[in-house]
């Protein structure tokens, strides 16, 4: 701070507190109404105070309350979005650290051109190409399994890029030493390069999983299974009742469990999420 | 293309080791685009079993309907919206907890968490808070006596998705302002504040040009963000309605081909959609070399 002006730090405090109730409002209005029963949530505002139904609505949801919607129960949800993110995250790190590595330590034919197919996948994101994309996954038999799913999200430019200036920062010499020590490539990679990487993939994984986490539009399309429904798919499916009325008590209990997981991981590992969210720049 | 100036000189290990992301994009991402590209000059019949090459003609249909124009302008509407408010807000935040020196890490904590949530998560929030029959902002808005009524009034639609979807790109900003603002020189603040010029000028005569190239690289990033991220919070909430107004070039696309099986022009619109976003990242990776300026 340049200089001491006390009132203007007051003003700050306000305007940021200020701000983060607003920014706070619509999950505390979704934490309150999730401890609410339905009737007290259709007759009027939202209590802006906890209810009594907070143990009710969730052991429902988590055992067996979608059930009567065609969907499976809400832990079984958890559990394939946690597969989901999970996969994707440990896939995207894998093939793009390997490719980072080819492009960056070896010098071979069409190494450009390679560099160039993987930079086009930043300009082809799903939006874009929905209908061709699904008929090739439909082709390949893949349409309601993990492959399908997973595989399709897993190729990344952004990662490739992340670990490519990584490697150019690490100093030429260590290669060299290790070559004069004998160390063969995949002695390098596993035994330097990995360890020099750490934080860089610890970063990359808290970003990486939220974004497998957050997944909407891909599980739209290619489940017509509800085993394979992930927590977003279920969100999609409780506020589209077909009798019209929506059970805003389980669908705010939903979304507090579909927020929670993220939520906390980007608290309690800021740093690294910081780190991640401006070094791969998006 | 820069590369280390020991390399090893394997010659299979490279191929091997790009050959799974290679295969995948070719696969999952080439391949298709290649087949909008293709179809999108096809006319395919009802049953699937033949397709007519039909030249420029979805182009042209499409550039002639009102709806897609309609659509094309909404979508630019929405991503200003999206985009104005969500950096604005990132920027006051950013600057007032740049003031901070003791509280700013709470204060980031506290800012920092809508990004996790998800759009759909995101979309339901605030569709729940705006709810006409039990949401708060109605209530108190109806006091006032104002009603609002996004079910059918399709300006409140573009309000909802519009604050629904810029909600949760503010800790985005947020993160990138605050370091921007962290990296202004404070020899400049210093002298600034010895010439007599207040907080408030030094904001706008210092922080902001210096933060010029953050700011456009969050603009492009936004706008990027508005116009192909937000499809989860349309979807599950307005569902592109009242009467198409909260229609996106992403919803459309979606509608046009999955709902509408409209095979043709949906790879049409692919192929429209993938050109801006061409655009787009052309410009970010311009600016991004030039990045380290200051």
């Amino acid at each position: 701070m340049v200089e001491n002006r006390p009132i203007l730090n007051i003003l700050t405090h306000l305007f940021l507190i200020l701000g983060f109730v607003v920014v706070a409002l619509p999950v505390y209005v979704a934490v309150m109404a999730s401890t609410q029963d339905l009737p007290t949530l259709m007759s009027g505002p939202v209590p802006l105070w906890p209810g009594s139904h907070f143990i009710e609505n969730y052991t429902q949801l988590l055992t067996n309350v979608s059930a009567a919607n065609g969907l499976p129960n809400y832990s079984h949800m958890a559990m394939n979005s946690l597969i989901m993110a999970l996969v994707i995250t440990i896939g995207k790190i894998s093939i793009s650290i390997l490719s980072a590595y080819a492009i960056v330590y070896f010098r071979f034919p069409f190494r450009q051109l390679a560099f160039w197919v993987i930079f086009v996948t930043l300009m082809l994101p799903v939006e874009v190409r929905i209908m061709p994309t699904y008929k090739i996954v439909a082709d390949l038999g893949m349409l309601n399994s993990w492959a399908g799913l997973t595989i399709p999200l897993i190729a990344s430019a952004t990662a490739t890029f992340l670990f490519r200036q990584f490697f150019m920062t690490v100093p030429d010499e260590l290669l060299e030493a290790a070559r004069v020590d004998g160390a063969g490539p995949i002695k390098f990679f596993r035994d330097i390069l990995l360890p020099l990487s750490r934080t860089n993939i610890g970063a990359l994984c808290v970003i990486l999983f939220i974004y497998g986490w957050i997944q909407y539009l891909w599980p739209l399309l290619m489940t017509t299974d509800t085993g394979y429904y992930t927590l977003m798919m279920g969100m999609k499916r409780m506020v589209t009742a077909q009798d019209g009325i929506i059970p805003w008590n389980f669908v705010m209990a939903g979304s507090v469990l579909a927020m929670l997981p993220p939520i906390l991981i980007v608290i309690f590992m800021q740093r690294l999420f910081i780190r991640g969210l401006t070094e791969t720049e998006k | 293309m820069e590369t280390k100036r020991t390399t090893f000189n394997n010659r299979l290990l490279p191929y091997l080791l790009l050959a799974p992301q290679l295969i995948i994009t070719l696969i999952f991402f080439i391949w298709p685009a290649a087949q909008a590209f293709k179809s999108s000059f096809e006319r395919e019949d009802p049953f699937g079993m033949s397709t007519v090459f039909v030249g420029i003609q979805h182009y042209q249909r499409l550039l002639e309907d009102p709806n897609y124009i309609d659509a094309l302008l909404r979508t630019m509407v929405f991503a200003v919206c999206v985009t104005s408010l969500a950096m604005i807000l990132g920027l006051a935040f950013a600057a007032a907890v740049d003031r901070l020196t003791r509280t700013s890490r709470i204060y980031t904590t506290l800012l920092v968490w809508p990004y996790a949530v998800a759009p759909v998560v995101a979309g339901v929030l605030w569709w729940f808070v705006f709810n006409t029959s039990t949401g708060l902002l109605p209530f108190f808005l109806q006091k006032i006596g104002f009603k609002w009524d996004h079910d059918l009034n399709g300006t409140h639609a573009m309000i909802l998705i519009s604050i629904a979807a810029a909600w949760k790109q503010i800790s985005y900003n947020f993160l990138f302002f605050l370091a921007g603002l962290q990296s202004v020189p404070h020899s400049l603040m210093e002298a600034a504040a010895i010439d007599g010029s207040g907080p408030v000028k030094r904001f706008f005569t210092i922080s902001l040009p210096l933060l010029s190239p953050t700011t456009f690289f969050l603009f492009i990033i936004n706008v990027n963000y508005a116009m192909f991220d937000t499809f989860p919070i349309v979807d599950a909430t307005t569902a592109g309605g009242p009467a198409q107004a909260t229609t996106t070039l992403v919803y459309k696309v979606y509608q046009d081909g999955f709902v509408g099986l409209n095979l043709g022009s949906s790879s049409a619109q692919s192929v429209m959609l993938m050109m801006i976003v061409m655009v787009l990242t052309f410009v970010q990776f311009r600016y991004v070399e030039r990045r380290v300026q200051y």
